[in-house]
């Protein structure tokens, strides 16, 4: 099965905690089941998205860190 | 002949670097500072005035007074700068030319981006301060909430300084038993800066202030009487106050020197503009990814400072840049304090909250009138 990604966000040069509430935004746009992913340089995104996304349900589907970027893969809750 | 210096704004950061300029200049300039209402607003002291701690009238003085003599001050609001002309706009008064134009316009509250929220309360004006004080004197029971609508704002621990506050008046009044403290914040922790929220997190469960973190605040139903998150999350309130979002000042925007929320782009060592010449930015007025606050916009106006008396007097700029520092004080109740320093290579640390750095709060707040807007301090 391919995957397609809904939304893409550029947060790379975000500082805490502006990438965490940029996607919070962004998710809010999203249908149950589309998946956003996000693109930062803050190595505190790494903690953030992953707790951000267990106390809001939705899943972190993929994560990880290429050249000092890290890669956010999240996935919006079923309703 | 002098260069015309002309900084807009006379809070700290531009009384500072207007009294630095002078001194240091030699005659070499010849400083305005323009501000609109021409009264210096020690804006720290608001979070007291709400839980009735300080008297709102110590709190401000005539910005006459606090800058140098050879320092000339302009009553009246800028309402358009144009860089390529080198001149500052009025509202009432004749266009200032500049050869040099400092930016210390700082930020403005908008309470009404949020919707429903403008009949929350807040404690980032004096009129704000002020209500809510009145809100919490006649407050008997029930459930109190602080949450944040927008980042960035100013004073990073503002919003947790306040919940320790408030927790010690109510205990103060003997209603703690009949209230709750909600403390919500846009993150899964106290605030920002994770060492410090380590430190505090403790002593909100001890104060019994209830922390409900990945909560931005989106909206608030007056009638209901809740106020719903980003995240979708719905809290009901008895008494609501809110960190209002924040955005740079109309000129700057008016002028297109900002991005879309008024925050000027600043190189974030000199201080320069990074698309105008002869512009600098102090303070909240710039987009750099650090606290807002008076602390900040102290240290930067002794860079731009040193950077406008050297350009001045056709000297090569000074070997000094801003590195980021930051230096808080955050109130944790109970007569104690901590305090919070950073810079850009160096993460924060905060000491255990102890009584001497409540009293060097309390010093600092007094003794700011007579050496912080001269320059005094480092």
């Amino acid at each position: 099965m391919s995957i397609t990604i809904a939304t893409s966000l550029d947060l790379k040069g975000l500082s805490c905690p502006l990438p965490i509430i940029k996607t919070a935004k962004a998710m809010k746009g999203l249908a149950p089941g589309e998946l956003l992913e996000a693109f930062a340089t803050d190595p505190g995104s790494v903690s953030d998205f992953k707790a951000w996304a267990q106390t809001t349900g939705n899943p972190l589907v993929e994560s990880g860190e290429e050249g000092g970027v890290f890669h956010f893969v999240l996935k919006k809750k079923e309703m | 002949m002098a260069d015309e210096v002309v900084i807009l704004g006379g809070g700290v950061g531009g009384t500072i670097v207007a009294n630095l300029i002078a001194k240091e200049s030699n005659g070499r300039a010849h400083v305005t500072v323009v501000d609109s209402s021409g009264i210096h607003v020690y804006q720290p002291g608001f979070l007291y005035v709400a839980v009735g701690l300080e008297n709102p009238a110590a709190l401000h003085r005539p910005e006459s007074r606090l800058l140098r003599r050879d320092v000339n001050l302009v009553i009246d609001r800028a309402t358009r700068v144009d860089p390529a002309e080198h001149t500052v706009f009025m509202e009432w008064g004749r266009p200032l030319r500049y050869d040099q134009l400092v930016l210390a316009t700082g930020s403005r509250t908008m309470l009404q981006e949020v919707p429903g929220g403008q009949e929350a309360h807040d404690f980032y004006t004096m009129e704000g301060a002020k209500r809510l004080f009145k809100a919490l004197r006649s407050f008997q029971r029930g459930t109190i909430v602080i949450g944040v609508a927008g980042i960035p704002y100013k004073c990073p621990p503002a919003p947790v300084e306040f919940a320790f506050l408030l927790d010690d008046y109510l205990r103060s009044r003997g209603i703690r038993g009949h209230t709750q403290i909600k403390l919500l914040s846009p993150l899964n922790r106290a605030f920002t800066i994770e060492a410090t929220s380590k430190l505090v997190q403790p002593i909100l469960a001890e104060r019994d202030i209830e922390l409900t973190g990945f909560f931005n605040v989106e909206s608030v139903d007056t009638v209901a009487q809740t106020v719903t998150s980003l995240e979708g999350e719905t809290v009901g309130y008895d008494l609501l106050v809110l960190v209002p979002p924040h955005r740079g000042q109309q000129v700057i925007e008016d002028s297109g020197l900002g991005d879309d929320r008024g925050w000027v782009p600043v190189d974030k060592n000199t201080l320069k503009h990074t698309r105008f010449e002869h512009i600098w930015a102090i303070g909240d007025t710039t987009d750099i990814p650090i606290s807002k606050s008076g602390s900040v916009a102290h240290y930067e106006a002794t860079v731009a400072a040193a950077e406008i008396v050297a350009t001045v007097k056709g000297e090569e700029p000074p070997a000094h840049v801003y590195d980021g520092k930051v230096m808080c004080f955050l109130e944790t109740g109970q007569g104690k304090a901590t305090t919070i320093q950073f810079d850009y290579d160096h993460p924060p640390v905060s000491p255990t909250p102890a009584r001497r750095w409540h009293w060097a709060k309390a010093l600092f707040n007094k003794t700011y009138w007579h050496t912080v807007p001269q320059g005094r301090l480092p």
